[in-house]
């Protein structure tokens, strides 16, 4: 039980440092899209099952469109 | 092994915090900064959850059938997060039709670049 | 420069920060104020999900507080967004029969999912927001499935208005009648587990999640529109 949660919480932090490296913004935000996804695996085992799906709904879904849509207005490449 | 039980949900909380605070202090591009500012907000929430946590404890909801006489984990907290993550969102769909709105007007999303133009 | 000042700054305040967490312990219950809502939760409001009660029951005034914020964000984004004078006319090509018979198909079902969210929030873990997050998904799944179809922005407008003021309404009435103060719960509570039961709870709820969907659902379609 602790490896899944060490290893969930290493392969969020590694991600969420992949998207302050990235150059290409759609790279970048699809990285900060895993991290929610992994925050709201974690929020099911601290035993929260509202938040969990709250943070699944708008974190992970309607974030990353807000995102994708302001990018695709704008310029896509971080000079 | 015991500290990595004990503790292992505050680093992953804290380790979000300062990745999102190092994003917002040195990146350039305000897309970025935006993005630092998302993953921010996830690690608060992380860590305000996990400190309402309690050993084998189950969630605050009644079933029908009484089975086991287990502790509940703190159900305030989660009232908490749950508004947070909502205003959450709308302060980043504000501030990203604020970002399209300055690209517009000065053709360029480098902060260094927009500071030093005048009106 | 600037990234090794910031380095040892996030350093500094990362050494404070842990000497201060270990004095926290991992597990161990630590307010009071999560017991009584566990053990009277049951007999004074009627709800199952405990936060849901308080949610909606015991902190309601912060609930009508974050439905202020997430307006304020929806009309600030509308004031911000101006269109373009001219439109540069790009030719959008239609979808394939493929995409767009199942896209369509997948509305309504998504759309009755969402509204089982809400409508049980008082029974299963769910509620208002979550529900209406996947209401706006419905939306979403729309404007990218099928190109080119608009949903009418009057309408979302006007749900959402109603259902804001559904929820002050009821607030109002519980001032006038009932416990006298603002939100109180003065429907019958009911038999615990069945539908309608908890008082004004499923009222609340239904009419948080219309207005969370419509409002996330305007948002997506102002944003879409001021690139087209």
């Amino acid at each position: 039980m602790i490896f899944i949660v060490s290893f969930l919480v290493i392969v969020m932090l590694i991600s969420a440092i992949a998207a302050s490296i990235f150059k290409d913004l759609m790279n970048a935000v699809i990285a900060s899209c895993l991290v929610s996804l992994i925050a709201a695996i974690l929020f099911y085992l601290l035993q929260a099952p509202d938040v969990a799906m709250a943070e699944a709904a708008i974190g992970a879904a309607l974030v990353t469109a807000v995102f994708v849509i302001a990018i695709s207005r704008t310029k896509r490449y971080e000079e | 092994m015991n500290f990595l039980n004990s503790y292992i949900y505050y680093i992953g909380a804290f380790g979000l915090i300062f990745i999102g605070l190092y994003i917002v202090l040195v990146k350039r591009n305000l897309i970025k900064v935006i993005i630092g500012l998302s993953i921010l907000d996830t690690g608060i929430n992380l860590f305000l959850i996990s400190i309402g946590y309690i050993s084998k404890g189950t969630a605050p909801i009644f079933e029908k059938v009484e089975a086991k006489l287990a502790r509940m984990v703190d159900p305030v907290p989660q009232a908490l997060v749950l508004t947070a993550i909502v205003i959450g969102v709308a302060v980043l769909a504000l501030a990203l039709s604020l970002a399209i709105r300055l690209y517009h007007h000065y053709d360029t999303l480098n902060l260094r670049k927009i500071k030093d133009q005048r009106w | 420069m600037r990234k090794i000042i910031s380095l040892i700054l996030i350093g500094v305040v990362a050494i404070g920060i842990a000497l201060a967490v270990v004095n926290i312990p991992f597990g161990t219950p630590k307010t009071k104020v999560g017991n009584y809502y566990i053990n009277k939760g049951r007999e004074e409001t009627g709800a199952a999900n405990i936060v849901t009660s308080v949610v909606v029951n015991y902190r309601g005034f912060d609930t009508l507080g974050e439905v202020t914020v997430l307006f304020i964000a929806a009309v600030g984004l509308s004031a911000v967004l101006v269109t373009r004078k001219k439109k540069i006319e790009r030719k959008i090509e239609p979808s394939s029969l493929v995409l767009n018979t199942g896209c369509r198909f997948l509305f309504p079902l998504i759309l009755f999912f969402g509204a089982y969210i809400f409508i049980h929030g008082h029974l299963t873990p769910g509620g208002g927001f979550q529900g209406g997050a996947i209401i706006a998904s419905a939306f979403l799944l729309i404007y990218l499935g099928c190109r080119g179809r608009r949903i009418s922005e009057t309408r979302t407008r006007a749900a959402e208005s109603l259902s804001g003021l559904v929820f002050v309404v009821v607030g109002l009435i519980g001032l006038a009648i009932g416990g006298h103060y603002f939100l109180s719960n003065f429907l019958p509570k009911g038999i615990l587990f069945y539908l309608f039961s908890a008082g004004i709870i499923p009222i609340i709820y239904i009419a948080i999640g219309f207005k969370v969907g419509s409002e996330l659902a305007g948002i997506i379609d102002r944003l879409m529109e001021e690139s087209e």
